[in-house]
């Protein structure tokens, strides 16, 4: 659905993408990871047709977004980052307004199923300079479906929301992602585990992973990682441990008590861990298997 | 032109509710009565005729309609919806287009409010409405040029009041080239003489209507609005 070849974007001197390619296939949620600054904004604009690129080429739904552009953007429900609406209109009459320029004939039916897929029914009359942040972001989601494209490209849809608004808009996008074809960039982690199946990294304009959340974890974690909290810490503890059989390595947690121990891929300590601990009497509080976690496969990818 | 109608009703139902377009066409309208009284009420007598009324009416529209058009994109461009706008299956010239048409729908509604004037004498003498007529189109041809140079203007910037600025200084300029065109010496001097705004009304007012003027109008419009079109698409490559 979504295919990027090569693209490159240049700004004067400065490279903002160089030779970015991925797919999307029909029905997939793809994250869209990485640092502020590394060229996600640009990427989206460059698949929306809003501006092209330096060299390479996009086609949503096989539509190139520069020679086949109209046909491109028929396809693409966009959000852009910074959320631009008309705060005279109201929440109705700016989904209709946006309806009428994707060229939806009968409205009345796609701008009541858009306000409900968005929760914002109860609001629909309201003006929306009078909404709080929350809701409008739920506009801008709301205008994305409106004409029920087959693509979604939404720019950090849960940035600026609460705790609650953020859950409801995840679950949205994960409801939305049955029948469209979604890529969301963000920065916030976890959402990327939760919601998409594949994610790509970007950084300083180049791709620097696409995987699954799990191959990822894989990639950059390398051994099987363990969880250690005991009741009587000591100093002595690390030096301890590293000695019981496949142990690569042991560091003390943020916490006073716990400990992260590396383990040989592979192999399965904790067996003998856990009679360690039992048999020195520190008390064993807790342990559990840690994968790498996207925050240090993101920070791992994107700082060498 | 589906889309051009669309972007046109927004802008048109957005005039409805702004305060500045109440507030000018209200002093508008003031300053237009007042001369419309101190010319009827001449104690001799006059003839009941519009054409003197056409001039402060243009010279009031040279600075009320640069007013009109400055958020016209300049607005969407500094809030960013114009994002929306070229990433939707609207094309720049249907976008620059709709615009338009918003602002002249306004010109007309204004123009339209001041067919009192004419409606007054009628009451009380026998007014010529041949040269009424061709008066508005005069006036209103030329209401269209200001427009379409201060789209322009609104189409380079994210600010509202460079906006304004910029259009009324380039719609004071196609007034005055004519008149400056001497200082300026012989080869520049024809074309800013050409390309002059001013040198045609007082012909529309007295009932002449030469297909030459409308068409230099109606060029003029045009090339405005291709010199728009070609600066919304400049936006995508920056």
């Amino acid at each position: 659905m979504i295919d990027a070849e090569n693209i490159s974007k240049r700004y004067g001197d400065f490279m903002a993408l160089q030779g970015v390619s991925f797919h999307v296939g029909k029905g997939e949620v793809v994250g869209f990871l990485g640092p502020n600054g590394a060229g996600k904004t640009t990427t989206m604009r460059i698949l929306t047709g809003f501006m092209p690129p330096t060299s390479g080429t996009a086609k949503i739904a096989s539509h190139d977004v520069f020679f086949d552009s109209l046909e491109a953007r028929r396809n693409i429900g966009y959000l852009p980052e910074t959320v631009p609406l008309y705060t005279e209109m109201t929440v109705r009459g700016y989904l209709d307004y946006m309806a009428k320029l994707r060229g939806v004939k009968k409205r009345t039916e796609p701008v009541r199923s858009a306000l409900e897929a968005a929760h914002l029914s109860d609001r629909a009359d309201t003006v929306i300079g009078k909404l709080s942040k929350g809701y409008r972001q739920r506009v801008g989601l709301a205008q994305a479906l409106v004409h029920d494209p087959e693509v979604l490209i939404l720019d950090e849809p849960t940035i600026g929301l609460d705790p609650k608004q953020i859950l409801e808009v995840r679950e949205l996008i994960r409801e939305l992602g049955k029948d469209h074809t979604v890529i969301l960039s963000t920065h916030i982690l976890p959402e990327v585990s939760q919601i998409c199946s594949r994610v790509i990294i970007i950084n300083e304009g180049r791709i620097v992973a696409e995987d699954t959340p799990e191959h990822l974890s894989l990639l950059v974690g390398g051994g099987e990682r363990l969880h250690l909290e005991v009741a009587v810490p000591s100093a002595e503890i690390p030096a301890l441990l590293v000695r019981v059989p496949h142990v690569l390595g042991v560091e003390p947690g943020r916490r006073r008590g716990t400990y992260e121990v590396e383990c040989a891929p592979g192999m399965d300590c904790r067996v003998e861990i856990a009679r360690q601990v039992v048999s020195h009497d520190w008390g064993l509080l807790e342990m559990r298997p840690l994968s790498a976690s996207l925050e240090e496969i993101f920070l791992k990818l994107t700082t060498d | 032109m589906r889309n051009t109608f669309a972007i046109a009703g927004r802008e048109i139902q957005f005039y409805f509710v702004s305060p500045i377009v109440y507030v000018v066409t209200a002093a508008f309208l003031s300053v237009m009565s007042i001369f419309f009284a101190w010319y009827i009420s001449d104690p001799r007598g006059i003839v009941a005729t519009m054409q003197y009324l056409f001039g402060p009416m243009n010279t009031l529209f040279l600075f009320m309609i640069p007013m009109f058009t400055m958020r016209l994109l300049a607005e969407e461009q500094r809030s960013g919806t114009i994002e929306l706008l070229l990433s939707s299956p609207v094309r720049d010239w249907e976008l620059v287009l709709g615009k338009y048409l918003g602002v002249i729908v306004l010109i007309l509604v204004i123009l339209g409010l001041t067919l009192y004037y004419p409606f007054i004498m009628s009451r009380f003498g026998n007014p010529d409405f041949g040269p009424i007529v061709s008066g508005y189109l005069g006036l209103f041809l030329l209401a269209a040029a200001i427009a379409s140079l201060g789209l322009l203007a609104s189409s380079v910037t994210q600010n509202q009041i460079v906006a304004v600025v910029l259009g009324l200084g380039l719609a004071i300029f196609f007034w005055i080239s004519e008149a400056i065109a001497d200082f300026v010496g012989m080869p520049l001097g024809s074309v800013f003489s050409a390309v002059s705004l001013s040198p045609y009304l007082p012909d529309f007012t007295v009932g002449i209507v030469d297909m030459r003027n409308v068409i230099f109008y109606l060029t003029f419009v045009a090339v405005s609005l291709f010199l728009a079109v070609r600066s919304v698409e400049s936006r995508r490559w920056r």
